[in-house]
């Protein structure tokens, strides 16, 4: 790529893969403006990728050409999102019946009033708002922030989706609420068999929610694969760096015995409209060597699932058996 | 207050109670909160959203308006003053009210402290900035945006030392901007030029302007990116021991306190329900609610398990419930925690500025000599957890 030919777009996201599983999560961590949210609307297409393809059980999900429409309908019901804002995502006029009733509408899932009034509250109690009864007259402002925040998940849920993208779903919540929330999720993940894609700053959560966890940078994703192998064995300096700067309080221990010994962070995320050559870390990477400003790094199997993209680490690995995708993207990118 | 802390206190806090007054009832934010502060300390102030942290630090730097009041307290101040040291801009304000009228309530030289409440404006101008300075939630977006960021740092010194010339003003200004880590040729930046770390830095350097002896944080990098966050936390931390400033630091989320601070003051339903120090918090938090947000957020590290939080949510604070405020939600609640409300108290031998108002730890109520560990709290919450509420 000649960053000089693409002035004026920014790549918010390059050859970014992914794939989700049914009963799976995977986390898409990285600090702000490294591009995840990005990923999620393409993925909800509600961004179209520049490039790149993206299939749903398999099938292409077309998004030029024709039957695009069609297509692309099929396609957006089977995936919802959730916002980090509990408080601007939900209608301040509207009562939580009729934020939970549009979509059972839409899709054509209830018709009568009664059906729609069963499945609401339905809803209402499988994202744990009960007495669903009273819950279902109430507005916005008579709900605490979690309890919007489960409005919204009960409204994802309505669609019936088979795949739910969260962006931030928790970061705006009180700490004591964030693991509700995230209880809930788990439950649903568990029990209902559906795909999160789990968007976070908080590692902590990523592993705690995701079995799987991307690590993103500049657009590009640096390493991934099993959660607790990225967070207890992060490979990329940056995952390494995001690992270092995290809140965790386990570290008092270290800090009772050896005071404050935090490494400080260096540099801010690149510009992308001309982002750095060959590795975009390499301005802010401790370990950078002359060829990582030349050419970009390739994958690298760490151990099976574990990859990364650095120079560090060159050695070729195994390719670990996979489990039947049920969201596959690949090299999608999108440019402004 | 005992003679070894006396050279030391800075900050006392005293039975102080505020109220909102609202159509439907009075909102008790802040019952009857005792809190101190030495000269230097940093302390966290951490609970639920609601608790009433924002009122409390409001009430210290006599920043709340109707329909907020003040129903009791006060807030003891003990400026340092030393032998032959220059007076402050407060002292002096101070001495000035006293050669009028001989009020010996507000006497600096008096080991009372200064009442904070009582100063008079001229007195309480003084105070702000010199003295105390506030970080408020959100303060990022504070800045004047049609101010360059070095014109707003010269007004605020011009505006309290009015004798300082325009060019002292903008070396200080310089100064101040590197010792936030922002390049001093940045003075002709405006805010929007700035990304949001840059600006909660800016705001720190206003706040360390006139070199205070307290700064009041409230969630300052909540609005923050984890390694802008990270970054903001280390130059706190090291600002405040470099210049012996003391903090009060207000969070929703203790996981990123600990690090920071000296002492752990945990607030529910207005009312502090423990302080401790750091350590003794980190290794054994007493109280159930503390228990509780100590264990509800996940972990980076040790094996991968469910974690069960805190049912049920802070009360409402114009009703409040008979007994302890927290029994509700409480796991280990008993009949004693319905009806009596615990004071704070220090029954722990192996920590004796640790303070915790519950009744589990007050062998009169419990009548046996035996004190839960954190093993009993972990499983009254796990048992809790079978039944829990949706928040
Ligand atoms: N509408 C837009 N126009 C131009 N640039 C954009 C737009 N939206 C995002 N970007 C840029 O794309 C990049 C990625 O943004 P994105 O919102 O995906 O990041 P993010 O990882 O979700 O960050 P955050 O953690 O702050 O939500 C950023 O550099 C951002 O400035
Ligand atoms: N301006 C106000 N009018 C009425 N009630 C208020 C006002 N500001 C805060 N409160 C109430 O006071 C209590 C404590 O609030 P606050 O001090 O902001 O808590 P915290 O900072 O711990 O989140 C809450 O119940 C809140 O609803
Ligand atoms: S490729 Fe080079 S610059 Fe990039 S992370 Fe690895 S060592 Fe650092
Ligand atoms: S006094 Fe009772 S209800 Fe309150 S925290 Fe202690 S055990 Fe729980
Ligand atoms: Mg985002
Ligand atoms: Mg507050």
């Amino acid at each position: 790529m000649n960053p000089f030919a693409e002035k004026k777009s920014v790549k918010a996201v390059e050859d970014a893969s992914l794939a989700l599983y049914p009963g799976r999560a995977t986390a898409l961590v990285g600090e702000s403006g490294s591009g995840k949210t990005t990923v999620a609307r393409m993925l909800a297409r509600i961004y179209d990728p520049t490039t790149g393809v993206i299939r749903f059980r398999g099938q292409e999900v077309k998004y030029k050409g024709a039957r695009v429409a069609s297509s692309l309908r099929a396609y957006r019901r089977h995936i919802q999102m959730v916002f980090q804002d509990p408080f601007s995502s939900l209608n301040p006029v509207h009562n939580v019946r009729y934020h939970l009733s549009r979509p059972l509408r839409v899709h054509g899932h209830a018709r009568s009033e009664k059906e729609v009034t069963e499945q609401v509250l339905a809803l209402l109690r499988r994202v744990s708002l009960s007495p669903a009864e009273q819950f279902i007259e109430k507005f916005p402002h008579q709900l605490s922030g979690g309890q919007r925040q489960r409005v919204a998940i009960a409204r994802a849920l309505a669609a019936r989706p088979e795949v739910v993208l969260a962006d931030e779903p928790v970061s705006m919540l009180d700490v004591s609420i964030r693991l509700d929330i995230l209880n809930l999720l788990t439950r649903l993940k568990d029990e209902e068999q559906l795909a999160f894609l789990f968007i976070t700053h908080d590692i902590a959560s990523a592993r705690y929610f995701a079995e799987d966890t991307l690590v993103m940078y500049a657009g590009q994703m640096v390493e991934g694969g099993p959660s607790d192998d990225v967070i207890q064995s992060p490979r990329h300096p940056y995952t390494q760096l995001l690992l270092s700067v995290a809140p965790d309080p386990d570290r008092v221990q270290q800090v009772i015995n050896h005071g404050n010994t935090s490494v400080p962070t260096r540099g801010e995320i690149p510009s992308l409209i001309k982002p750095p050559s060959g590795c975009r870390f390499h301005p802010r990477c401790p370990h950078a060597m002359p060829i990582c400003s030349q050419e970009k790094p390739a994958r690298t199997e760490i151990t099976p699932g574990h990859w990364t993209h650095c120079f560090l680490y060159d050695q070729p690995g195994e390719k670990p058996a996979k489990q039947a995708k049920i969201i596959d993207a690949k090299s999608v990118q999108r440019a402004k | 207050m005992s003679t070894q802390n006396k050279n030391n206190l800075l900050l006392d806090v005293r039975n102080m109670s505020v109220d909102y007054y609202a159509a439907n009832g009075a909102v008790h934010a802040v019952r009857d909160v005792n809190l101190s502060l030495k000269r230097g300390e940093i302390v966290g102030l951490a609970g639920e959203s609601g608790s009433g942290k924002s009122t409390l630090a409001y009430a210290i730097a006599r920043l709340l308006r109707p329909p907020a009041a003040i129903t009791a307290g006060q807030v003891l101040y003990y400026p340092s003053i030393q032998e032959g040291e220059r007076r402050t801009a407060f002292t002096a304000a101070l001495e000035q009210a006293n050669s009028k009228i001989t009020d010996p309530v507000n006497s600096p030289t008096q080991s009372s402290g200064v009442d904070i409440l009582k100063l008079t404006p001229p007195q309480l101008r003084a105070f702000r900035w010199n003295e105390l300075s506030i970080v408020f939630q959100s303060a990022m977006n504070a800045l004047n945006p049609v101010m360059d960021i070095g014109t707003q740092i010269i007004d605020v010194l011009r505006a309290h030392q009015p004798e300082r010339s325009v060019q002292s003003c903008k070396e200080r200004a310089r100064e101040l901007l590197k010792l936030v880590g922002i390049a001093p040729d940045r003075l002709r930046s405006y805010p929007h030029e700035l990304s949001g770390g840059m600006r909660q830095r800016v705001i720190i350097a206003i706040a360390l302007a006139l070199k205070p002896e307290l700064i009041i944080m409230d969630e300052p990098t909540t609005a923050l990116d984890v390694v802008v966050q990270r970054e903001i936390l280390d130059l706190i931390s090291s600002l405040c021991k470099e210049t012996g400033t003391a903090l009060i630091f207000i969070t929703h989320d203790l996981s990123l306190l600990l690090e920071l601070v000296d002492r752990v003051a945990v607030m529910y339903a207005g009312k502090l329900v423990e302080v401790a120090d750091r350590n003794n918090f980190y290794a054994h938090a007493r109280h159930p609610y503390s228990y509780g947000l100590m264990n509800s957020f996940p972990t980076l590290h040790g094996p991968r398990r469910k974690m069960v939080g805190i049912a049920g949510s802070p009360p409402d604070l114009r009703n409040i419930p008979a007994g302890c405020p927290f029994h509700d939600r409480c796991p280990m609640a008993f009949e004693a925690c319905h009806q009596v409300i615990p004071a704070l108290r220090t029954p722990f031998a192996d920590a004796p500025e640790q303070i915790a108002a519950c009744h589990l730890y007050d062998p009169k109520i419990t009548r046996t000599t035996q004190m839960p560990g954190p093993a009993d709290l972990g499983r009254g919450y796990e048992i809790q957890a079978e039944r829990s509420v949706a928040r």
